[in-house]
């Protein structure tokens, strides 16, 4: 072992093991999870409140961020690869119709999924909440968008959103982002001209990036890796507010992944954690919020099970793992026979809601969007192939610089063959069996998809592109947004938790996740993830 | 098209140095009792994995700039302070140095075998053969593989990665903000010159 080798190993083994995991006395509010909306609770509480954060990945040092970007940009890395997952930690099975990359869709550790995440944050629209009565199909929201305007608001401010308002197709906002939206690219202009032919209507999108220093954090600085790693620090990730938690007085205790929730009939009484030493631990508190995402948040509730609970804690409607969604990815891709600039950055600047607000029974939710990063990434490129020198060089010129591409997002609505179990055959490195995946979609997403890739098509043609590729109903995959597995609903045989997100079964337990989403609509979730985060610690702290 | 200081740096800050930096891909030994993530990133340690001593860095840095005259294209100028420079960041005391060292050290053993002289010795003609001799032109990258899978990681790739994530790199292609560089976010707005 060389000496840098000792130095980042050894000396970083023995603070691991130096710091101190033990339960704290007299906690408050115990939070299982250290992404968004755990942050985001742990932040608002611990001024005033005792509060423990348990998080069952590690605290990753800033400092490798960009030894993590060299590992996205390698083509011996895959993406688990970038932040760690995998191994018998995550083990998990799939079973459903449809294959289901988990592994690739989520990162355990402080900071959660937004350590990787695009960065993109809309808010739901009014529709969204109430899609049975609206749209015809699924359930309604137990609350509707007047209900989380205010938090929709709060969050943006603390993400950190760049945006402007002039979306027509937004629902109603009370006053300016944050920040000043990211310009249009030049390839957006370049779909303006086809947009205009063909009576599309382009706007800018909400980012989660900053477009100009904010809340002392970095602007962007264009490293183009966006997803899945920022070394800026200038796209928001849940670190900001873990950090902000813990300077309040929160404590953070990384590589904890709590094994079960102890409870009694109506309460949560301790939740039982493991530490890397072996050792199994139990963080009593008067609250416990379980923010852990929509597979691992079913999970542990699964794994909670007692004999007053046999099928799961909190999952006397049998809600705990159903109806699990995620959004479909729609999209069409090609050439022109002009520069197009991609890849300078890594997110996109435009976007097209006009035909949201059409859904139907028969179709749903979707959006549009305009990418900055069609086609191959030449570093990539560069480190692939049986070529080097001029022949390297005319490979790359020849693949990059005249690629453009649409995307879009679609909704899933909620299906009873669509869950998240348990694996009985299969434990993790804790002896707990792993989750099993069975994700199931149902053709109304699939005519969705059609329909998006109809105006696509469109509007590539319009711009006179060579289509080289369609995401359509058979090439589609997911966007890694999991959502609908402990549903909220007024009735308790309908939804796991309330119209406050506290489960119907246990006083003391909320859930902040899109977990509780009833349905997906076909907006990125993490923006009202927050606003329900922050919605559900004035609840918490109105109880307590 | 020459490349500068600017690029070297800029390199860097795409891929970082790698002092000091402590990472690594979870190990099936984690588990109850085990960290995971605080293992050097490229695994077991090359140099000691090859059994053979590792390059001095003078040593390290003629073979690479020798390399890099083969794997970058004649239009590039500027190649041996570029590469100097980059790996003025890259060899320091981590793992990954030691990879390229090691590889370094094992390449320069295959060129005294099959040509007579270490890489940097050689014409450039017979650079390029002894690459593609070792595997290093069909080979994938992989810090843990064989000789051939090595070579492609530590020296051809982490050449081409300096070289294209550069904006000088990035030019030659049509894109002065490659990945991995932050070039800002001007760029992308502006359209072809």
């Amino acid at each position: 072992m060389s000496a840098g080798d000792a130095r980042g190993g050894e000396t970083e083994r023995a603070a691991v093991r130096d710091v101190d995991r033990s339960a704290v006395e007299n906690a408050d509010v115990c939070v299982v999870g250290a992404g968004p909306a755990g942050a985001l609770v742990a932040d608002r509480l611990a001024a005033d409140r005792e509060v423990v954060v348990l998080d069952a990945g590690p605290r990753f040092d800033p400092e490798d961020r960009l030894a993590r970007q060299e590992r996205a940009i390698r083509p011996s890395r895959d993406r688990p690869d970038v932040w760690d997952v995998g191994g018998d930690r995550d083990a998990h099975a799939n079973s459903g119709e449809w294959f289901y990359p988990l592994n690739h869709a989520r990162v355990k550790g402080i900071g959660g999924s937004t350590l990787h995440w695009q960065g993109m944050v809309m808010r739901l629209h009014e529709d969204d909440f109430a899609s049975g009565t609206e749209r015809g199909v699924g359930p309604d929201w137990p609350i509707d968008y007047a209900d989380l305007r205010p938090y929709y608001a709060e969050a943006e401010r603390e993400l950190g959103v760049a945006g402007a308002s002039d979306n027509p197709y937004a629902p109603p906002r009370e006053e300016p982002h944050p920040m000043p939206a990211f310009e249009p690219s030049h390839s957006d202009s370049l779909f303006a001209e086809a947009c205009e032919e063909l009576g599309l209507d382009m706007h800018s999108v909400p980012n989660a990036r900053n477009s100009e220093p904010y809340d002392g954090r970095s602007p962007c600085v264009g490293y183009g890796t966006c997803q899945p790693v920022c070394p800026a620090g200038a796209k928001y990730d849940a670190t900001v507010h873990v950090e902000r938690a813990e300077e309040k007085g929160a404590t953070v205790i990384d590589r904890a992944p709590v094994q079960r929730l102890e409870h009694d009939a109506d309460r949560v009484t301790a939740a039982v954690y493991a530490t890397p030493d072996g050792e199994e631990r139990r963080q009593t508190a008067d609250a416990f919020v379980v923010a852990c995402g929509g597979v691992e948040t079913p999970r542990l509730l699964l794994l909670s099970e007692s004999e007053a609970y046999p099928d799961g804690l909190a999952n006397s409607s049998g809600a705990v793992g159903k109806f699990f969604m995620d959004h479909l990815f729609a999209g069409v891709g090609g050439t022109l026979d002009e520069p197009t600039r991609q890849n300078h950055v890594g997110f996109y600047t435009s976007a097209c809601d006009q035909f949201y607000d059409e859904a139907d029974e028969e179709v749903g939710p979707f959006k549009l969007e305009f990418l900055n990063y069609a086609g191959p990434s030449p570093v990539e490129e560069a480190l692939t192939g049986d070529d080097w020198g001029d022949d390297l060089l005319e490979r790359l010129r020849d693949g990059y610089g005249t690629h453009v591409a649409m995307g879009g997002l679609v909704e899933q609505l909620p299906r009873s063959d669509s869950y998240i179990g348990l694996d009985p055959d299969r434990t993790d490195d804790r002896g707990n069996p792993v989750p099993e995946v069975h994700w199931n979609v149902g053709d109304r997403a699939l005519r969705t998809i059609e329909r998006a890739n109809e105006i696509q098509r469109a509007v590539l043609e319009e711009l006179g592109a060579e289509i080289e590729w369609v995401a359509g109903p058979d090439a589609t995959g997911p966007a890694y947004h999991h959502m609908g597995t402990t549903r909220m609903s007024a009735d308790p045989d309908a939804g796991v938790v309330d119209a406050d997100c506290r489960t119907h079964d246990l006083d003391n337990c909320w859930i902040a996740s899109s977990s509780v989403f009833p349905t997906g609509g076909a907006m990125n979730p993490t923006l009202t993830i927050a606003a329900l985060a922050l919605r559900v610690a004035d609840d918490v702290r109105e109880r307590l | 098209m020459e490349l500068t200081r600017r690029d070297a740096t800029a390199a860097l800050a795409a891929v970082g140095a790698t002092g000091g930096i402590a990472l690594a891909a979870r190990r099936e030994a984690d588990g109850p009792g085990a960290e995971s993530g605080e293992a050097d990133r490229d695994g077991a340690d090359p140099g000691t994995e090859a059994g053979g001593a590792l390059s001095d860095d003078d040593t390290v840095r003629a073979a690479m700039i020798a390399v890099a005259t083969v794997v970058y294209p004649e239009e590039v100028e500027g190649v041996e302070g570029f590469v100097d420079e980059f790996l003025d960041g890259r060899l320091d005391g981590s793992a990954h140095a030691s990879g390229v060292r090691a590889a370094v050290g094992e390449l320069d053993g295959a060129a005294r075998s099959w040509h007579g002289a270490p890489v940097a010795e050689l014409p450039e003609s017979d650079r390029d053969r002894l690459l593609r001799e070792v595997g290093a032109d069909t080979a994938d990258e992989n810090p843990d593989g064989t000789l051939a899978e090595r070579v492609r990681y530590y020296v051809v790739n982490e050449l081409l990665l300096a070289l294209y994530a550069s904006p000088t790199g990035g030019e030659l292609v049509g894109l002065e903000n490659p990945q991995g560089h932050p070039g800002g976010t001007e760029s992308y707005r502006r359209g072809p010159r």
